[in-house]
């Protein structure tokens, strides 16, 4: 049996992962996996901790996680492909119309 | 009607649905909205505004209508513990109604204006709308994270409405990754408290971080295990909803998520958004994590005052007014957080108050921005509104009152917000000593003073400068009239006779940890 620090240990690991991609990347689809990185990490974290307590509600908030990140991704390339019809870049520098 | 007469279903006793009946009415309302747009005549759009309205008031009445019945009771829950109606919920469930009612009236006209006239716009307002109630009411992780997303989600597409706006892209865009990204965040944070307690129901929650610090035996000294974890977790929940609320240095989307929104979206951005996410803050801080007060204390102390600095200093150089407005709303964030710092019943009232107060002011000048734009006058500038005196004087008076009560100015309701939360903070030093306290309600008064210049300038562009050479006229329409004319008679009711609204206020005092007993009485 793996114990649950383990786990924590990876959970931890792929968040910062994700944090780091998040901040280096500056292409938005990049950044967006980076994201859904982020949120799988956490999905680790929350299935050990309910196997750890023998308790369904962490399971349940995972699926409703993975569920919440599906709608994610619709909306957020839906936006992503506004911005890219309007100027056929997806590199977050080039987006400064506005700036100050 | 079947489903009400009978008593219980497997899951849930079906009276349990009384505690949600708003919500119900709000997702009904949605849907059937979205069904009237396919349904209805070509540019017809705007009786889908209507409905929604509607939809709104009639949501407002059954929350009142819960007060009234179950308000002895309170708190009730439901669903095993996952939804509680308490004072709380229903103090912030009405100003999330009134920011929506007021937001849909001043966008019909704009939408009109911006050739964007679409029914889905409003059913978007009514989702957001609730997931803000269930934010309110939810006292379990899971259904608090599930209507933040809710809510963050549909702001993403409004945000991003007006489709053919590069502008409007790029803020989507941008908020949208740094939204998600903070959500990814907060919920880590969730994980961790999950994985203290074992439980997501935020009474567990506050229970095992109670046993965890104050177990015997347990002080800073001798090393708990859980207590690394639980601090992480805490600093995981309090950065995700530094980001939520626009405080600094989370605060960078938004600017440019203000500015590039279509108006009557950043207003709902700015105050029901804000207000939602201080509900979830207050939440989560104040009865999860209550017993640990000591050591988020100091930490949101030290982010209000730079939020406050940084909202102020930064908002004096704008040219842009939505853009001046954003920077005015990082630093409210900032004022606002000084009510969950003091927590007690000062703070509370404080938090509770300035949040209508900032409801109001906002969203009517916002409504005022909304009427200078028009067909190629875009009408964003602090300069668009020279001459506005001589062109419509009521609509300047009502702008100078939003702007005075932005600034604070006694008799108006932005004094009386202010005046509990920095009493709050005052009484808190008092009790606890400490002086940290003290200077944070000095700084907070010294930036507000800073905070006028920048208000002020508005008024003067509007009377002082010379008139400029636009004679159009504004575009006004009866909906943004009657929502600026409820928002300047609130700001002024509040001001002048606040009693009533400290009383409202106050119900949100019951239902959260550490207040002390009392009522607060006007001299």
């Amino acid at each position: 049996m793996i114990p649950l620090s383990w786990y924590l240990a990876l959970s931890a690991v792929l968040f910062t992962i994700g944090v780091a991609g998040v901040v280096i990347k500056r292409n938005v689809i990049s950044m967006f996996m980076c994201i859904e990185l982020m949120l799988n990490a956490v999905n680790l974290s929350l299935v050990a901790f309910s196997s750890y307590f023998r308790d369904a509600a962490g399971q349940l908030f995972v699926f409703i996680v993975m569920t919440v990140a599906a709608a994610e991704a619709a909306v957020g390339l839906g936006i992503i492909i506004a911005v890219f019809r309007n100027r056929e870049s997806l590199d977050v520098d080039d987006a400064s119309v506005m700036r100050n | 009607m079947l489903l009400l007469q009978a008593n219980t279903t497997d899951l849930f006793a079906v009276r349990e649905l009384n505690l949600i009946v708003p919500e119900i009415i709000l997702t009904v309302a949605a849907c059937v909205a979205l069904v009237m747009e396919v349904l209805l005549p070509n540019r017809r759009s705007r009786w889908v505004g209507y409905f929604a309205l509607g939809g709104v008031l009639l949501a407002a009445a059954s929350v009142v209508a819960a007060w009234v019945t179950y308000g002895v009771g309170f708190p009730l829950t439901g669903f095993y513990g996952m939804v509680r109606l308490d004072g709380f919920a229903v103090v912030f469930k009405l100003i999330f109604l009134l920011a929506a009612a007021l937001t849909i009236a001043v966008s019909l006209r704009y939408l009109d204006v911006e050739s964007e006239q679409r029914g889905e716009f409003y059913a978007l307002v009514l989702f957001a709308l609730t997931g803000m109630m269930f934010l309110a009411s939810g006292y379990d992780l899971i259904v608090l994270f599930i209507s933040l997303e809710l809510m963050a989600l549909t702001f993403y597409v409004l945000v991003s409405f007006t489709r053919r706006e590069r502008r409007s892209n790029e803020a989507g865009m941008k908020y949208f990754l740094l939204g998600a990204f903070s959500s990814g965040v907060l919920l880590y944070g969730m994980s961790l408290l999950y994985g203290i307690a074992g439980s997501t129901n935020l009474g567990d929650i506050a229970a095992s971080v109670n046993s965890i610090l104050h177990a015997p035996g347990a002080d800073e000294t001798t090393a708990v295990p859980l207590r690394p974890m639980l601090l992480l977790g805490m600093i995981a929940l309090a950065a995700g909803l530094f980001f939520k609320i626009s405080a600094v240095p989370f605060h960078m989307w938004a600017p440019d998520a203000y500015e590039g929104a279509p108006t009557p979206v950043t207003a709902f951005l700015s105050t029901g958004s804000k207000a939602a996410s201080f509900a979830l803050f207050a939440r989560i801080f104040l009865e999860g994590l209550g017993g640990m007060r000591a050591e988020w204390a100091p930490l949101l102390g030290v982010v209000a005052a730079i939020t406050i600095m940084v909202g102020n200093w930064a908002a004096v150089t704008q040219t842009n007014s939505k853009r001046l407005l954003a920077y005015s709303s990082v630093s409210n964030a900032g004022y606002l957080l000084l009510g969950i710092i003091a927590a007690n019943r000062y703070g509370y009232v404080g938090l509770a108050l300035y949040l209508l107060v900032y409801t109001l002011m906002n969203i009517g000048a916002f409504g005022i921005i909304i009427s200078l734009h028009r067909r190629g006058v875009v009408g964003e500038q602090v300069d668009d509104l020279k001459g506005l005196a001589q062109k419509d004087p009521v609509m300047a008076a009502a702008m100078a009152v939003f702007m005075l009560s932005l600034g604070g100015l006694p008799l108006t309701g932005g004094f009386i917000g202010k005046w509990f939360l920095f009493g709050g903070l005052l009484q808190r030093g008092k009790e606890e000593g400490k002086n940290w306290y003290y200077w944070l309600a000095l700084w907070a008064i010294i930036n507000t003073v800073v905070s006028f210049y920048y208000y002020v300038r508005f008024i003067r562009v509007m009377y002082l400068d010379e008139r400029a050479a636009d004679v159009r006229p504004l575009s006004l329409s009866p909906a943004l009239r009657v929502a600026l004319g409820v928002a300047v008679f609130g700001i002024i009711a509040v001001g002048v006779y606040p009693q009533p609204f400290i009383n409202f206020a106050q119900s949100i005092v019951s239902s959260l940890a550490g207040a002390v007993g009392g009522t607060i009485a006007v001299r």
